[in-house]
């Protein structure tokens, strides 16, 4: 076994599969406010909420209709969806036409009502959340034990976050969209209801949300704050990828996820500040992000 | 007869009263957080303690107003000092309690020697508070960094757990409970193999699980706390850390936490506390006074809440014994030459340095199959008395230890 800068290489690759699996994470996520930005035009500082919610969703639908982790999976994001839906239809849909700044305090201020009532309800300290017994267990790679559960997490991130993609720049609905946000009044004139689409477009990002909050719920501590405290990282991430670029915001995902990992190994320290040093650089040499269109 | 006896009874009483009537108002401040990730283990629920301190004792003493205030310090020193001083300069706070986050309790000490007011900690960790960093105004209740390391470290190298990896959360607290329990483990024995220092609030610990993994060692000993602590054992359990025979040492753990663990991630861990609320019938009636003032049901109180009660009822029988909170020092002085007595620690004295002693258990979280009712999460493995469960005063370097 060969050593890289001290550390031996087996656990290396250990740390960097860590690292794409949580990247997996700040790509769904990302992904989200992506969309939401390349759509609506809005910060959706709700996010982290709406991932919280998610994760808190699957945990009360365990409790009280005993619906597992998989059902809920589909029943959360679909909760939450509506729930962002409702916010789309009552608050946002007035500040398409103002400064982004507005949408930006509605939803950072939205964020922390619900994070505020969730803690009232259900603490800080947490809410038990148990592996699904499918998933129990994992496999010895030789240089590291894998569990069963993060190889879930990357394949259904991976092909979610790529099904995304595909469906807003390759397909007949995506070029609607696409070409809904460069001229709506153009695309209504062809006889397509805008402004529904746009609804749907905020629940499927808020939707995207709880979706990566199900994932977490099994192996993150399920608490009202976990949101906060995931959404400045993935804020950073976009704005590394360049807002609105939805292949940008996948693939910073993805990558930056490495790039932290392998800062835990080398410098564990500089492990929460790493994200942002490369946000202060990025910005420095390319202000529109590695992926966005110059403004 | 009877009547010129009651009479005299009556004046006497008149006489009192009069002595009496000089009302004596006391400003309790909890100092505390109120939403991120210490909040269950504190927060609100060491308000609710600090209230019921305050009328147990109005019950006894006609003459005492005692107000309880309290605010969020969002674990960050700054906040706190700001809030600490327009406290004591403007709303006439004579005394701050509960202070978790080591970092944020360090600071505030500058504050509370400056205006000379008493400081009563019950949150923070570290050891440094009541040893090199001590000060004449500050008094530390219910634990400190070595005396967790000491309780458990102790423990488990002697049950055959002599090498360690830590992971360390990168801060005061972290870096003084890590440093006090390896030196326990090296001192009985044991080898520490490795440390890597993780950031506070880290929500995934997978990379540093893989590193403790990686080191070979028996015991992972987790220098953290709250969040940062269940997110690791949580993930540790994803990861067959336990499977695989390695063992967590959790070495600051309160019961709040191991309700969101749930039994099943938890079960096996061991600890050291100075407060469980199944201890007996005294601490079961106050929980449920506790329960009622906190008013959210299912939570449990932890040591630190337990902690802000006892601290804040023996500060203001010191109050009572000075006749006047001016002079902050001199109440903790008073302190440090009393003894107290309450349900939930049974007898505590402080000594020079400002640590209360009082004595420290071992826990056992239950098996799931062992746990009857809600809340039924310990077992107890053995008391370390209290002359035994804090560090000796001399070894501290303390500079109010005189010889």
């Amino acid at each position: 076994m060969f050593t890289i800068f001290g550390v031996p290489s087996a656990a290396l690759f250990g740390q960097l599969l860590i690292g794409l699996i949580n990247g997996s994470f700040y790509a769904l996520l990302s992904l989200g406010l992506a969309v939401i930005f390349g759509m609506l035009n809005i910060i959706n500082f709700t996010h982290g909420a709406q991932y919280m919610l998610g994760a808190l969703a699957a945990y009360l639908l365990l409790q009280y209709t005993g619906l597992g982790y998989w059902p809920s999976l589909i029943f959360a994001p679909i909760v939450v969806g509506l729930l962002g839906i409702v916010i789309e239809r009552f608050f946002l849909q007035w500040l398409y036409k103002l400064d982004h700044l507005y949408g930006l305090l509605l939803t950072f201020g939205l964020a922390l009502i619900i994070e505020g009532v969730s803690r009232h309800y259900f603490g800080t300290a947490g809410l038990p959340y148990a592996l699904p017994d499918s998933l129990q267990g994992g496999h010895n790679l030789g240089f590291m034990f894998l569990p069963n559960y993060r190889v879930w997490v990357i394949v259904a991130s991976a092909t979610v976050c790529f099904s995304t993609w595909f469906v807003i720049e390759r397909t007949r609905i995506g070029a609607y969209l696409r070409a809904a946000t460069e001229n709506p009044t153009l695309v209504r004139a062809f006889g397509i209801n805008v402004p529904r689409m746009i609804t749907l477009t905020y629940g499927f990002g808020a939707a995207l949300a709880a979706f990566a909050g199900v994932m977490a719920a099994p192996i993150y501590n399920v608490s009202p704050n976990m949101g906060s405290e995931l959404i400045i990282v993935v804020f950073a991430v976009v704005v590394i990828g360049g807002m609105g670029s939805i292949l940008g915001a996948i693939i910073t995902g993805f990558a930056l996820g490495v790039v932290e990992g392998l800062t835990k190994v080398f410098f564990p320290e500089a492990s929460s500040t790493v994200v942002f040093v490369i946000m202060a650089i990025v910005l420095l040499v390319r202000p529109s992000g590695l992926f966005g269109r110059r403004a | 007869m009877r009547k010129t006896l009651v009479l005299a009874a009556l004046s006497a009483a008149l006489l009192c009263g009069g002595a009496n009537a000089q009302q004596i108002n006391v400003k309790i401040g909890v100092l505390t957080d109120m939403a991120s990730l210490y909040a269950d283990d504190t927060g609100p629920g060491s308000v609710a303690a600090a209230k019921l301190a305050a009328q147990d004792f109005m019950k006894d003493h006609k003459n005492f107003k005692v107000e309880v205030v309290s605010a969020d310090h969002q674990n960050k020193p700054d906040v706190a000092t700001g809030i600490a001083s327009k406290w004591f300069d403007v709303d006439n706070v004579d005394m701050i309690t509960d202070v978790p986050t080591s970092s944020v309790a360090l600071a505030l000490m500058q504050v509370g020697a400056q205006k000379n007011k008493a400081l009563i900690y019950s949150g923070p960790g570290s050891s440094d508070i009541t040893g090199s960093k001590c000060n004449a105004n500050t008094v530390h209740w219910t634990y400190d960094t070595w005396m967790l390391a000491n309780g458990t470290g102790k423990a488990i190298v002697k049950n055959g757990g002599d090498s360690w990896f830590f992971i360390t959360a990168d801060y005061a607290f972290g870096h003084a409970l890590e440093r006090d329990t390896a030196a326990v483990v090296e001192a009985n024995g044991g080898k520490v193999l490795g440390k890597v220092r993780a950031p506070i609030n880290t929500s995934d610990f997978s990379s540093f699980l893989l590193q403790a993994q990686q080191s070979k060692a028996k015991i992972i000993g987790l220098a953290n706390a709250g969040g940062d602590t269940i997110n690791a054992i949580k993930q540790g359990a994803e990861f067959g850390i336990v499977a695989s025979g390695q063992k967590f040492a959790g070495l600051l753990i309160f019961a709040p936490d191991i309700q969101a663990l749930g039994l099943k991630a938890a079960q096996g861990l061991m600890f050291t506390e100075t407060f469980y609320w199944d201890m007996n019938d005294g601490t079961r009636a106050w929980t449920k006074r506790w329960d009622k003032e906190r008013n959210a049901p299912g939570k449990l109180p932890s040591m630190n809440m337990a902690g802000v009660y006892s601290g804040t009822l023996a500060y203001l029988e010191a109050v009572a014994a000075v006749g006047s909170t001016k002079d902050g020092k001199a109440v903790v002085d008073k302190m440090k030459t009393m003894t107290f007595k309450d349900p939930l620690f049974g007898t505590t004295t402080v000594r020079a340095d400002g640590r209360g002693i009082h004595p420290a258990y071992l826990f056992e979280v239950k098996k799931p199959e062992e746990s009857k009712y809600p809340g039924d999460l310990y077992k107890l493995r053995a008391t370390i008395p209290a002359n035994e469960a804090f560090r000796p005063l001399k070894d501290g370097g303390c500079s109010l230890v005189s010889g």
